[in-house]
């Protein structure tokens, strides 16, 4: 028998205190009701608020005004190139070239080495959902994303959120991005920039991903 | 320390963890570490108010922990069938999976596979399971260095140590400790530490990222655990902080985790409830800043090749036990640690175990068995305080699982006398039955315990009583008796209230 039917055999035997035949969500319901809003107040305003809790720095503008707010962002923090995914707005990719910052795009046609990545001063992308209650953001690695190694490698990530895609909290953002998850997409959750508390439990901010978190958000 | 460098990483300490000795003795043994002491209970107590501050934010807590222990129950008694709903997506999604029945067949599994990429070497997420079947040690058997690259699994790799503790492994290390730790070991292994490194944690953090950053960006090859399998879709869940697994799970080309059979959600929707549950139960936060969800393999995103092994290891032997089977709803929080007085005082390193605590003190008997010392001693580990089950998110009943896993004990020990030297228990409990049996006894009882008490104090100037001969010492061995009144209550009473009224 391969280990495989051993296992299942085992379980099997197990189990003989489990009815047969009996649906799992039958056998053991669970009362929970799935996908519900979480009361946070002001949606927006509380997400602004608990991702900078996190010591990421936070900025709320309006749709149009967000290449400026990159173009800022860019020049406070100092950065010379950035790289970003093919499918983000033009508008935003031009805004990096009036910052003076160099454009590198991570394509299909060019793959971006490790090496190149980790050269690169900064990262911009946007966001598939963010969550208020935890001040969560979540990638769904769509075109305007980029792979995952993009938010991952370069020092600094400068992500903007759309108002439309906050939503209360975890429940609701698990139920939004579900499509993603049966498409097939990887999914990156981070709430706030890295960190790591092992050393006598003293938070530390950046180990191994972006030492920096630039969010704006697009009203 | 020539033989050391044979080896391609740190030799961890000598001797198996099932070889530790029973837990009273480990327990006498740390007691006596001042500096873990401190560092135990500064840790458990920040991260203990932190959880319990975040918890106390959502008033829904009982009903999330309600779901958590329903979904995870339907998981035990339905497992078979969503393993292989999980490894059927998982397949369709481009990944491979394996199936290993022990320790030594997953690392015989994750050693092939290593091989077939031509790797010697691989980094490594932080994963308890790996621990578990000591993973890196086989590995290393083989001609293949296992990186550690989570900060604290450095430090623990690094210093020729073990973990102390599920989620925060190096909690009884202090910054000066770790300091002289990189500076001595971390140039043997790669990157050098700066000369001038000091224990601040930002600069030591600082010395890890440009050590690790080295290996992950040559890495061709990683492992990894999951803190959760998705039956519905196939997906695997890492939770993380610091962003070292997000660099082991996207940039190597081969990615091979290692998932207990237990880690089963049903479906997308559950990651709603755990999400909420684990990092608050965790590290007192709303959140842990990385969470990686990924299924099979994605075109132009992350390690083309990407297997997992599904371990059973003892785990269906905890299914076997209906009323034993709760403690595999365990999600590795480690809330139970934090909060249990027994744990702060003695450290992880007495449990004998990767996992230690009252977790560790149900759990290690049941998927081990009860043949070491060790194992046996585990459900005795335990004042039977509760605290435990209070903070548990998936309810498991940890001390009523105590109690029933002494009772085994007791009863394996009866069916196996010649082995199992007698415990002190039924003559003590003889001689307390003479004692209250009659009010005389008592009395004489309590005479006795005055005049030992005024000659050993008296002569000897004790506070304590130390070790007793046998049968007692089975209890001196692991308690500091305080020394016997000089006074019996009755003689108190007698002279304070019966004369006065």
């Amino acid at each position: 028998m391969s280990a495989r039917e051993v296992i299942l055999a085992r379980i099997r035997s197990s189990l003989t205190d489990v009815p047969v035949g009996v649906a799992p969500e039958r056998d053991v319901p669970v009362a929970w009701k799935y996908a519900q809003a979480v009361d946070v107040g002001d949606v927006l305003g509380s997400f602004a608020q608990r991702v900078a809790d996190y010591k990421a720095t936070v900025v709320r503008c309006a749709a149009s005004e967000v290449p400026d707010e990159i173009a800022k962002a860019l020049t406070t923090l100092g950065v010379r190139s950035v790289v970003v995914p093919t499918g983000l707005e033009e508008s935003w990719k031009d805004a990096v070239t009036k910052a003076g910052a160099h454009v590198v795009v991570d394509s299909e046609e060019h793959r971006l080495s490790h090496k190149e990545l980790n050269d690169t001063g900064a990262v911009l992308t946007a966001a598939a959902v963010g969550a208020a209650q935890t001040g969560t953001i979540v990638l769904d690695h769509s075109a305007d994303q980029g792979r995952r190694a993009l938010s991952l490698v370069p020092d600094v990530h400068v992500c903007i959120v759309r108002a439309d895609q906050v939503v209360s909290g975890v429940p609701e953002a698990v139920a939004r991005l579900k499509a993603s998850v049966q498409a097939g997409q990887p999914l990156t959750w981070i709430s706030g920039p890295s960190a790591t508390s092992d050393i006598e439990l003293s938070r530390v901010e950046g180990v191994h991903g972006p030492r920096t978190l630039y969010v704006i958000i697009a009203e | 320390m020539g033989t050391e460098l044979e080896r391609l990483t740190p030799a961890p300490p000598e001797g198996d963890l099932l070889d530790s000795p029973r837990f009273p003795q480990a327990a006498k043994t740390e007691l006596a570490n001042h500096q873990q002491r401190t560092n135990l209970r500064h840790a458990t107590t920040t991260i203990r108010n932190k959880r319990a501050r975040v918890v106390g934010e959502l008033s829904n807590w009982q009903d999330l922990r309600d779901a958590g222990e329903a979904i995870k129950t339907r998981v035990g008694r339905h497992l078979d069938e969503y393993l292989l709903q999980f490894e059927e997506n998982f397949t369709k999604a481009g990944g491979h999976v394996h199936w290993a029945r022990d320790a030594e067949e997953a690392n015989r599994i994750v050693v092939a596979l290593v091989k077939d990429t031509g790797q010697e070497e691989i980094v490594k997420v932080k994963s308890m399971v790996t621990q578990e079947i000591d993973m890196n040690e086989a590995l290393e058997a083989e001609g293949i260095a296992a990186w550690e690259t989570d900060l604290a699994e450095l430090i623990v790799q690094l210093g020729h140590d073990r973990p102390s503790h599920i989620v925060v492994p190096a909690l009884h290390r202090n910054r000066s400790e770790v300091r002289e730790i990189f500076l001595k070991e971390m140039g043997r292994y790669g990157t050098p530490p700066p000369d001038d490194l000091d224990d601040q944690p930002k600069n030591l953090a600082g010395a890890a990222r440009v050590h690790l950053r080295e290996k992950f960006m040559r890495a061709k090859t990683s492992t990894s655990g999951a803190n959760f399998a998705i039956a519905e879709t196939g997906s695997l869940v890492v939770v993380e902080s610091e962003g070292n697994g997000r660099m082991c799970l996207t940039l190597p080309d081969t990615l091979i985790s290692v998932v207990g059979i237990e880690k089963i959600l049903p479906t997308f929707d559950d990651l709603e409830v755990f999400l909420q549950l684990l990092p608050r139960s965790s590290t007192g936060e709303r959140m842990n800043p990385y969470t990686s969800v990924w299924t099979g393999t994605t075109d132009g995103d992350g390690p083309k090749n990407v297997h997992v092994v599904l371990v059973d290891n003892g785990r269906t032997n905890v299914l076997a036990d209906p009323e034993g089977r709760a403690a595999l709803r365990c999600i590795r929080c480690s809330a139970c640690l934090n909060i249990c007085p027994v744990y702060e005082r003695v450290g992880g390193h007495a449990y004998g175990s990767v996992y230690p605590g009252p977790i560790g003190a149900i759990l290690n008997p049941q998927l081990r068995g009860t043949d070491s010392e060790i194992d046996r001693s585990l459900p005795f580990a335990s004042s039977l305080c509760g605290a435990c089950n209070e903070v548990c998110p998936v309810k498991i009943p940890i001390s009523d699982l105590l109690v029933h896993e002494r009772h085994k004990v007791v009863e394996a020990k009866k069916k196996d006398p010649p082995h199992i030297p007698h415990t002190a228990e039924p003559q003590i409990m003889a001689a307390a039955a003479w004692v209250m049996d009659d009010h005389r006894h008592l009395e004489l009882a309590g005479k006795g315990s005055e005049l030992g008490s005024r000659v050993l104090g008296g002569l000897l100037g004790w506070k304590k009583i130390g070790p007793l001969p046998p049968p007692l010492s089975r209890w001196t061995d692991a308690r500091d008796v305080p020394m016997l009144p000089e006074q019996t209550f009755r003689d108190w009473w007698k002279q304070n209230r019966e004369t006065k009224k």
